[in-house]
């Protein structure tokens, strides 16, 4: 049997509300694509590119961090969804989301937290990002905490760029990342 | 030693699986008006108690066990007859709890249902609590109960 959509909606709309949930997420359409958006009662926990076909192993990877209960529920991430559509409609310049950032290594969470601050269209090298964050010689690592970044475009690791201003590599593919930097103008 | 465990899927996994059958059976004890009702009821019992629950085995006896004891609740506030025993399902169409039925059937409802949730389909009474809406050690105690009054009327 079919569960009918408005009581389905009525159930996790009432599982939210009730903050039963160690994390809420949504599929939401992109012109990047779709993006699985994650999150808890801390803040915005994950953004994905894996949004296509099946779920699964990103929803295991979800309750990795979070906790098993872990259910699609818009209204959970419904704050994040209206800020992706204003930055992809070009209205938005900087995200103003709390996030989740738990289980990540001190390195990382501090790299973040400089990745956060490179400013909408701009772009900066890995060592420059290795350099605020306190590790001029971090380069190489820094690249490993932009490829496996749990929110890219909202935390922009798009806007760290090679030495020679190469794109380098992106977690969602090159092609993306020069989608993004287009769309702040930072192509030109 | 135990056998290798089933981990706990993510709630939507198991919500995905089992939604359709729990709203049947609900349709099925109340209606189509009321089942709606408690079709939220059952699934929120089920989240709170769900990050509790050790491991990922026989989760459609437990929610449909859930669902029974909603229906029963929602009989019980009507003013309705509530003396249906829980309706305890087969597991991918093995009776796992038949060979005991004959004995288990004359036990009260809550004695039986945790009589063949723990024996029947090896639950821990925490996933017995929470499906019986009481506490793990009420549940204990109802299997126990269940279990000696069986032992009196064996021997």
């Amino acid at each position: 049997m079919t569960v009918p959509a408005d009581l389905d909606r009525r159930f996790r709309d009432a599982a939210v509300e009730a903050h039963l949930l160690d994390a809420g997420y949504d599929v939401v359409d992109s012109p990047v694509g779709p993006l699985l958006v994650a999150a808890t009662d801390r803040g915005l926990l994950r953004v994905s590119f894996d949004a296509g076909g099946e779920p699964e192993a990103a929803l295991e990877q979800i309750a990795r961090f979070a906790g098993p209960r872990v259910l699609r529920a818009p209204r959970a991430v419904a704050v994040a969804h209206s800020e992706l559509d204003q930055y992809f409609a070009g209205k938005r310049r900087a995200f103003d989301l709390p996030v989740d950032l738990r289980g990540q290594a001190p390195f990382t969470i501090s790299v973040l937290g400089e990745l956060a601050k490179v400013p909408y269209g701009h772009t900066r090298t890995y060592g420059e990002l290795a350099t605020s964050a306190g590790s001029p010689k971090a380069a190489r690592a820094v690249g490993m905490v932009m490829n496996r970044n749990p929110l890219p475009i909202v935390l922009p690791c798009h806007r760290i760029v090679g030495a020679s201003g190469s794109l380098v590599g992106y977690r969602g593919g090159l092609e993306r990342k020069e989608q993004l930097l287009r769309l702040e103008g930072a192509m030109l | 030693m135990m056998d290798a465990v089933a981990p706990i899927p993510p709630f939507e996994t198991f919500y995905a699986e089992h939604a359709g059958e729990v709203l049947r059976l609900l349709r099925r004890r109340l209606g189509r008006d009321r089942a709606d009702d408690a079709f939220q009821e059952t699934f929120l019992r089920a989240l709170r108690a769900y990050d509790r629950l050790t491991y990922g085995e026989h989760l459609r006896a437990w929610v449909l066990t859930i669902a029974t004891r909603v229906a029963v609740d929602a009989h019980r506030r009507a003013g309705e007859p509530t003396d249906e025993l829980p309706e305890l399902p087969d597991t991918d169409g093995r009776p796992a709890y038949e060979e005991l039925a004959f004995l288990t059937d004359s036990l009260p409802p809550k004695e039986r249902a945790a009589v063949v949730l723990r024996y029947g389909y090896d639950l821990d009474y925490e996933q017995i609590a929470a499906a019986l809406d009481s506490s793990p050690d009420a549940a204990r105690q109802a299997a126990s109960s269940g279990v000696r009054r069986l032992r009196r009327r064996i021997t």
